[in-house]
């Protein structure tokens, strides 16, 4: 059993090495995600658009505002989880 | 062979992502017990968000937050131009993805509490020979439930 | 009572630690705008000292600083404040968390940036409490604390 987990583990590790070749460098700025219009936008257009210096923050809440907000809903529900798991009844 | 250390060395983070990720994998399916398996999946989440965040690094950039902005920061304002900024949206979604993280990692920890509070054991053969002796019970009350339902129509 | 908890220079410095972490949790929050930080963070911070505080004196004592039934109302004060700010967008003729419809201030992108402080806010609200509580819950009750005592 850890023989065969230690083999597919081998496997896949290997096929992530090679499959990490066709990615970009580290640190290079030609990359393709670097170089996508959409970031490059972000980059120059959220401050005036948002009025908020911080680039990630101004991503989160307002251009991915639908998605922060489902992400609080998550961290929300999983508090409300765990309260309904472990929480003992007041008898 | 310095061609070789060139082409590891541009590509190392992926390197360490593959290691950390093979890590939590393995610990994820060769681990018997619960809480290892929970960790190997944490490992395997840090893997996921180190090869975004290594992604988005661009070399002699700073942080993707605006330089220059205000006025007390007027000294700057004249380089502002020149500034590289790292790639901004891998962080945004890492920073989504450390929050899901968490609250998935809560969740199966407060499951494992009531596993064992109900089984007495982490290891995952006890549960399972214990589920197996439990399961012919369950399995012919199910059969007998079905066959009333089906009996009722 | 463990040994950690009997400890005075470890029960002092948790006293006077608390109020400072507290208070560079906010400035976290308040600071997501501006620089490195936002309400996920702050308010991760901010669950902190209170976990810290609870762990060195005691759940019941921890329970005095953050009751269950307040921080139930925190958890979902926070996701309220956030949904409402998108909601108000909504009643000023924009769309949902279109933050630069609401006309208060002369300046759209500074209206968006109050409200992007005040989502944050809300954000900082929730995981804070739902951090606390989830101390809270996996910590044993007090009575089994009590029975292995004796």
């Amino acid at each position: 059993m850890k023989t065969l987990a230690l083999f597919v583990v081998v496997i896949t590790g290997a096929m992530l090495i090679y499959a990490g070749h066709d990615l970009p460098a580290f640190g290079d700025i030609n990359s393709p995600a670097y170089q996508a219009p959409m970031t490059q936008y972000f980059i120059e257009k959220s401050l005036p658009e948002s009025g908020v210096p911080n680039i990630v923050t101004a991503l989160l809440a307002s251009y991915r505002g639908y998605d922060t907000l489902g992400e609080t809903a998550v961290i929300f529900t999983a508090g409300m989880a765990v309260m309904l798991l472990l929480r003992r009844r007041e008898t | 062979m310095s061609g070789v250390i060139d082409i590891v060395y541009a590509e190392y983070n992926y390197w360490i992502y593959v290691t950390l990720m093979m890590i939590g994998f393995y610990a994820m399916i060769a681990k018997k017990n619960l809480i290892k398996k929970v960790i190997g999946a944490n490992i395997f989440q840090t893997a996921i968000f180190l090869f975004y965040v290594s992604l988005a690094d661009i070399t002699d950039g700073t942080a993707p937050i605006i330089v220059g902005h205000g006025a007390e920061h007027a000294e700057h304002v004249e380089h502002a131009a020149d500034v590289i900024y790292t790639n901004p949206v891998p962080h945004c979604l890492i920073l989504t993805a450390i929050v899901v993280a968490v609250s998935t990692t809560a969740v199966a920890l407060a499951l494992i509490i009531r596993i064992y509070n109900e089984y007495g054991s982490l290891d995952e053969d006890v549960i399972l020979a214990a589920r197996r002796e439990l399961q012919p019970e369950f399995s012919e009350h199910a059969r007998q439930k079905g066959v009333a339902e089906v009996s009722e129509q | 009572m463990s040994k950690i908890q009997e400890s005075v220079i470890i029960r002092t410095v948790v006293r006077i630690m608390v109020p400072f972490i507290e208070l560079f949790a906010l400035y976290v929050i308040m600071h997501g705008a501006s620089g490195p930080g936002g309400g996920f963070q702050g308010g991760v911070i901010f669950g902190a000292a209170i976990i810290l505080y609870a762990m060195i004196y005691g759940i019941a004592e921890g329970k005095k600083k953050m009751s269950d039934s307040l921080d139930r109302i925190l958890a979902s004060a926070g996701l309220t404040i956030y949904a409402a700010t998108g909601l108000a967008c909504i009643v000023f003729g924009g769309m949902f968390l279109q933050y630069n419809a609401v006309p208060l201030l002369s300046d759209p992108a500074l209206v968006s940036k109050y409200l992007i402080d005040l989502v944050e806010i809300g954000i900082g609200i929730t995981v804070l409490a739902v951090m606390i509580s989830l101390f809270f819950d996996v910590s044993p009750p007090e009575s089994d604390v009590e029975e292995a005592k004796e």
